[in-house]
């Protein structure tokens, strides 16, 4: 196993009282797994990603019963131990590469200070390895790329320069934290394609962070979804987007154009949207987090929190004490 | 047509969008311009200067300059009330008076720099105890507390530079610290902490960076206030002592014979004039170049 997490909880004290932005979240990740963590805004998805790289701001206080990385254990690490781990074990790719480069330095110097960082290497040697890594993500005249400051760069090609940063040191774990958010549609694919591939290349795990569903469906192996802080359902990715129990992933399936079939609307009609707002997290709301939301909601959702159970026989989990029986869901809503 | 076409669509360096920006600013390219001709002097004063600028010359006691009755083109700018040569007395102290101004530059830039980046970088306690300091500075007014710590320290070139500088690093430190608390929050920062850059590495080689033009055009304008400051304690005889050709202290010994003898005040106030003039010029220019909010 690489990424164990076990009832993590993040909270943040701020001036109107605590926050909690995460609450007893659980998962793993094995070698080679692509993870897809999907949620609306503020539903903790970067939270999470921050907490896994030791990069929570100081006012955070986070808990967990178990956090390992490797078998490291995460909670134990001081600054410095955090400083060697990160780049090393853990990389991420942020939402906008424009911003996440730094405009003083061209591509090049920041690819070789990236490697400096963690391996015992000459600068010519870096240089070397650094026009390999351009090669690598696919950047074409990548001699001439590597001279390029990120203002001459477009949004695309900055993000395969963010990506080639990350696998510099062949991490174990990538984190991509909306990596396509920022980018043209066109462009999108090219990226999600490229970070499939050198996932599979360099046998890395992949948590895919995103709020868009068509992202994960089709680059995942597993799919988590979040809502306010927990896991709402979690899966195989194929069960979670065509068996779909939790009224909160499938109202966000529902939501994604695609869904609709061609044949039974046009494409005149509006498209259903989850009603509400996501829960303040200072005043959450009793019981299922999800229930002032749901259109299934009953009594016992309103007065006790569900618990995250196994489906029996498949590897699915869910927090809903009514999931949606899959033949009768998809008859009425699509 | 298609050449220039592609010349256009390339995109400018930042030196370029900045050279072409200072350029069409004609109070500095003029600034600048007088700055390089006082530094040239001061570079090379002692193949300039006629005479040795302590020399003294026996009879000739406060000779006008040659342009008025009783001058003579031996002294081309008379002499002072000992005969000694005006003209390569300023010449002499122009390598002294920009240098002292470089000098108390870098040294209130450096220090204030590294205590700015360190509040700005750490806040909180580290924050709080420098920013305490800079307050209780700058709640003395600046030419006083100069002079007190000059008295301090003893009269001289060298505790004048100390002097003015201590009075000059809060200016660094309030700048750096604002400089950089808005930089932290950008998202290369997280991401260079992401690749497991240390403290040091993203204070010095990532931040720092992002804060160098309005760095450089508060250098510019400290230069002229660390030189104006620098002759304002040897006027008052606590900087640069007699002998030393230093503006300010020629002025200081002018000042008896104001009335009798108006060029030995006029020609090193004129210099001293001219080259806060022309920094504080250039000084504008690159902030009007560097500065993206007063782009045209």
């Amino acid at each position: 196993m690489l990424l164990d997490v076990q009832n993590l909880t993040i909270t943040f004290n701020t001036k109107t009282g605590p926050l909690t932005a995460v609450r007893n979240l659980s998962f793993q990740m094995e070698m080679g797994e692509t993870l897809g963590v999907v949620g609306e805004s503020g539903c903790g998805k970067s939270i999470t990603n921050l907490a896994i790289m030791g990069l929570l701001p100081p006012q955070a206080v986070t808990s967990a019963t178990h956090l390992s990385l490797e078998g490291k254990n995460l909670l134990s690490l001081n600054e410095r131990e955090w400083q060697c781990l990160r780049g090393k074990d853990v990389a991420m790719i942020f939402q906008d590469p424009m911003s996440a480069l730094n405009p003083c330095y061209s591509v090049g110097d920041q690819l070789i200070e990236t490697l400096l960082v963690h391996a015992e290497m000459s600068r010519s040697d870096a240089a070397l390895e650094s026009l390999n890594l351009m090669e690598q993500v696919g950047i074409p005249a990548p001699k001439e790329r590597l001279k390029a400051y990120p203002h001459e760069l477009s949004g695309g090609m900055a993000q395969r320069v963010m990506i080639a940063m990350a696998i510099s040191s062949n991490p174990k774990l990538l984190i991509a934290d909306e990596p396509t958010t920022a980018l043209d549609v066109t462009i999108q694919d090219q990226i999600l394609r490229l970070l499939k591939d050198i996932q599979e290349k360099r046998q890395m795990s992949l948590m895919l962070v995103t709020h868009d569903l068509g992202v994960v469906a089709q680059n995942t192996d597993r799919i988590q979804v979040m809502y306010a802080g927990e896991v709402v359902e979690a899966g195989l990715t194929q069960d979670v987007i065509h068996h779909s129990t939790h009224p909160y992933t499938f109202g966000l399936l529902a939501g994604h154009p695609d869904a609709r079939k061609s044949g039974e609307r046009n494409h005149k009609s509006r498209l259903p949207s989850i009603q509400g707002m996501v829960p303040n997290l200072r005043q959450r709301p009793k019981g299922c987090q999800f229930h002032p939301r749901c259109s299934f909601a009953q009594d016992t959702c309103r007065l006790e929190a569900p618990q995250l159970t196994v489906t029996p026989g498949i590897s699915r989990a869910t927090r809903c004490y009514y999931p949606l029986n899959r033949g009768e869901g998809r008859t009425d809503q699509c | 047509m298609e050449l220039e076409q592609a010349k256009e669509l390339t995109p400018q360096t930042p030196f370029q969008e900045f050279y072409q920006s200072f350029a069409l600013n004609k109070g500095a390219v003029i600034g600048l311009a007088v700055l390089l001709f006082f530094i040239a002097v001061g570079i090379s004063s002692p193949f300039l200067a006629p005479y040795d600028p302590t020399q003294l010359f026996d009879g000739a006691y406060r000779l006008p300059p040659f342009f008025s009755s009783g001058g003579n083109t031996k002294f081309l700018l008379g002499t002072d009330d000992v005969g000694r040569d005006i003209l390569s007395r300023l010449i002499h102290g122009t390598a002294l008076s920009l240098g002292v101004g470089i000098m108390i530059v870098v040294v209130s830039l450096v220090l204030g720099t590294i205590f700015g980046l360190l509040a700005g970088y750490f806040g909180k306690s580290v924050d709080r105890t420098v920013m305490r300091f800079t307050d209780i500075v700058m709640a003395l007014p600046s030419t006083l507390l100069a002079i007190v710590v000059a008295a301090i320290l003893g009269p001289g070139l060298v505790n004048a530079v100390w002097a003015v500088s201590i009075v000059a690093i809060p200016n660094y430190i309030r700048l750096v610290r604002a400089l950089v608390m808005a930089e932290k929050k950008r998202a290369y920062v997280m991401a260079a902490q992401a690749y497991g850059a240390g403290h040091i590495r993203i204070m010095v080689s990532e931040i720092l960076p992002n804060c160098t033009a309005p760095i450089i055009v508060q250098a510019t304008l400290g230069l002229s206030e660390g030189i104006l400051n620098a002759a304002a304690l040897g006027f008052l005889g606590l900087g640069a002592q007699p002998p030393t050709p230093e503006w300010g202290t020629m002025l200081a010994d002018a000042r008896p014979f104001l009335e009798n003898s108006p060029w030995m005040v006029t020609f090193p106030g004129l210099c001293i004039l001219l080259v806060v003039l022309a920094l504080n010029l250039v000084g504008d220019g690159l902030r009007d170049a560097l500065d993206p909010r007063l782009k045209r």
